[in-house]
């Protein structure tokens, strides 16, 4: 076996996995703060990335493009939570992830109907090629926007870890989290908390979607990559920041390394389906995921 | 009271026979596209192109012969179900039906290919669809035209032939396929490893999970094998991604080989500076240079009548490739209406004899203002692909650029491939070929 090219495709999967981190991660806030799995996170990451690039091309400057989009998702947060959340509250969890399905529908199409469906490339003046340094004294060629998505994934998670952990807010959303009708009890107002927190969900979408436009481009595309945080989510965890990146890596490395060295034993094309036969199989073993709470009921 | 009676079921008799006469002199082609979704800039790209075709004709002509053409939009969203159910739908609209479908879909024309058969009408899918129905003794009501997958196959090989400076010279490289992992991506496996054994270079074939938005993997194993081109038979996000992981990992662009699906302005855009020195082959050429793109600027654009809000798109490859498929529709309703009745609506059944009997070649094309927007076309009862030629553009960072004449398939490897599995279809189905 060649001892570069194993660490070459295991160093790409893992800063995969820290693109996949990235879009795990607002699923991970909602799912704290208020038990709904969001399925219309995708979409939102769509919606983020759409409006940026199309304010770009119709020449507004790019710090204003990013604060008229971070605006637009703060103000989509806040909507959702009057609109589609309020009406439910204290409704099984089920009936909330249903409204998510529907508002992904409502997302991918407004998205559509406002901007159009052509693709768009975005360029956010990090180059996608490999580091020539690295290639010329290791053989690995590592792209250095790999790098620097990975470096943005670091911050947000400490922002966010800091975030939960040592404020107000933070605090109240870990209660909220806990139990909705205890926090209402002591005076945390449920209403803010889910609106905060689709709001900061939206601002992570929007990072998402800057980092995989930048990759891949922008279109309607972008809203698979929920696919390839669901792994990652049911490996690390639900409601954990740092499960969403360990899960990342694990997944991003995993699947990497499979397609290359079993992928062409049985006609390759398996990293898709071989990411949930791993997180599948963590899930027989630690059902909440590696970070997740374990909850007791008792009877 | 009579009287009263009598005038208004004159009225009423008047206004029906007024309107069964507007009707008797209109011809119905459905416009079941897609709109919205993943492939929503293929379908509604190709779907302006035919539309604004056919409403050039209507302003410029007034219609084919003085029958106008109209049509309905049905949206399937590239979904084989809702392809099915626009088909159902629009099957019996027009006073004599559906003329013909452009499903733009593989997957849609599999699903209505029997049912359009037993309905008799013809299903032209352009550049797509079931191979091997270019055999029109087995597969009356399927034409796909101009060239189907396994001639654009070997015409590509001709031009990585041409491009190391000739077909000899093809033995022992190496060529990768990176496809689709679909039964769209898996059409040319067959067609390629029979071209490897007759030129003697080595061919991979490499998967790419749908939707193919991230390739990292594949590319770290094409860089393993180091091949000397690389042929992407891609769709959708797959385009782009493939042709910036290519230059993550460092594979030069001008070695990357796209099929015409993977060679729109839709596939390269996205990908930025990467695309450049990127080759796609092509059926139809863009640009709005051509006379027939200029009438349509005139009589559609010129009267506010366009499908497309956003300029830019008129004259793109998805876009010239629907006015292609609106040439072809036309040409063939007026071939039927010469046999059948000049001046009046044909059926599904006549539209298939007009097909069949498609002839465009060089001076008509001239007539029609596409000679460098298409190549000629000659259908017949036996070959229902007509044309077989490509040719091949590469990518400058702001346009696509013809690099190559008509360069034509190989039948000498195609058309055998062709009979043998059409003639495998008619055996399960039972089917008896026609006699051409």
């Amino acid at each position: 076996m060649n001892v570069s090219f194993f660490f070459e495709v295991l160093i790409g999967g893992l800063l995969a996995g820290v693109m996949y981190s990235l879009v795990a991660l607002g699923f991970v806030l909602i799912y704290k703060a208020s038990g709904v799995f969001n399925f219309a996170q995708g979409a939102m990451v769509f919606l983020a990335a759409l409006t940026f690039v199309s304010l770009l091309e119709r020449g507004v400057n790019f710090w204003l493009a990013l604060g008229v989009t971070l605006a637009v998702m703060v103000v989509l947060g806040m909507a959702i939570e009057r609109v589609v959340l309020r009406p439910l509250v204290n409704q099984p969890p089920i009936t909330l992830f249903m409204a998510t399905i529907g508002l992904t529908f409502v997302l991918e199409g407004l998205s559509q109907a406002v901007w159009g469906s052509q693709p768009h490339g975005l360029e956010l003046g990090i180059a996608d090629v490999p580091m020539q340094w690295l290639a010329d004294s290791t053989g690995m060629f590592i792209s250095q926007f790999d790098l620097i998505a990975s470096g943005v994934a670091a911050v947000l998670v400490a922002a966010l870890a800091l975030f939960f952990q040592y404020t107000r807010v933070g605090r109240a959303l870990r209660a909220v989290a806990d139990d909705h009708q205890a926090a209402l009890a002591v005076g945390i107002p449920l209403k803010n908390i889910w609106a905060i927190v689709w709001a900061v969900a939206g601002f992570v979408a929007l990072v998402a979607g800057m980092l995989w436009g930048a990759r891949n481009g922008v279109q309607y595309a972008l809203t698979f990559i929920a696919l390839k945080a669901l792994p990652v989510l049911i490996l690390g965890g639900f409601e954990s920041i740092l499960g969403a990146i360990v899960g990342g890596l694990i997944i991003g490395a995993s699947e990497k390394l499979a397609e290359v060295y079993l992928g062409p034993m049985v006609g390759g094309g398996i990293e898709s389906w071989f990411a949930y036969v791993i997180a599948l199989l963590f899930l027989l073993v630690r059902p909440q995921g590696l970070f997740g709470e374990k909850i007791i009921d008792r009877v | 009271m009579k009287r009263m009676t009598i005038a208004v079921a004159l009225v009423a008799a008047s206004a029906f026979s007024g309107t069964a006469l507007a009707q008797a002199k209109e011809q119905f082609v459905p416009a079941n596209f897609y709109w919205v979704g993943p492939y929503a800039p293929g379908g509604s790209g190709f779907g302006g192109g035919i539309i604004d075709f056919m409403m050039m004709i209507n302003e410029r002509d007034g219609g084919v012969n003085g029958v106008k053409l109209t049509w309905d939009k049905c949206e399937t969203e590239y979904n084989n179900a809702r392809g099915v159910e626009c088909y159902e739908r629009q099957k019996n609209k027009g006073p004599t039906g559906a003329t013909v479908v452009h499903p733009l879909s593989t997957g849609i024309t599999y699903s209505i290919l029997e049912k359009a058969t037993a309905d008799k009408i013809p299903v032209i899918s352009m550049g797509y669809g079931r191979t091997d129905a270019s055999d029109g003794r087995v597969f009356p009501y399927i034409f796909p035209l101009i060239t189907n997958y396994w001639s654009q196959n070997t015409a590509k090989i001709k031009f990585i032939g041409q491009k190391e400076g000739g077909m000899d010279k093809l033995k022992g490289k190496k060529i990768v396929n990176l496809y689709h992992d679909s039964a769209y991506g898996k059409e040319t496996i067959p067609v390629l490893d029979v071209q490897a054994k007759k030129y003697g270079f080595q061919v991979t074939h490499i998967a790419v999970p749908h939707p193919g938005n991230e390739q990292q993997s594949q590319w770290l194993q094409i860089r393993q094998i180091r091949p000397d081109w690389v042929i992407l038979r891609g769709w959708g996000v797959m385009n782009p991604t493939a042709i910036k992981t290519a230059a993550r990992t460092g594979f030069p662009r001008e070695k990357m080989l796209g099929v015409w699906w993977s060679g729109a302005e839709e596939d390269v855009i996205p990908a930025g500076d990467a695309a450049k020195g990127y080759y796609a082959a092509a059926f139809n050429l863009p640009g709005t240079q051509h006379p027939v793109m200029k009438d349509i600027l005139k009589y559609v654009y010129g009267k506010g009548k366009g499908e497309f809000t956003d300029k830019s798109r008129i004259g793109s490859i998805y876009h010239t490739r629907g006015v292609v498929a609106g040439i072809i529709t036309v040409e063939a309703i007026r071939t039927a209406q010469a046999k059948f009745g000049k001046g009046k609506p044909i059926t599904g059944e006549q539209m298939q004899w007009g097909i069949e009997n498609l002839n465009l070649d060089a001076k008509r094309l001239k007539e029609l203002g596409a000679t460098d927007l298409m190549q000629p076309l000659k259908v017949s009862c036996k070959d229902h692909e007509g044309g077989g030629a490509v040719k091949f553009m590469q990518w400058d960072g702001r346009a696509w650029k013809v690099v190559s004449d008509w360069i034509p398939s190989d039948q000498s490897i195609v058309r055998p491939m062709i009979e043998e599995s059409a003639a495998q279809y008619a055996k399960e189905k039972g089917i008896k070929p026609r006699d051409c």
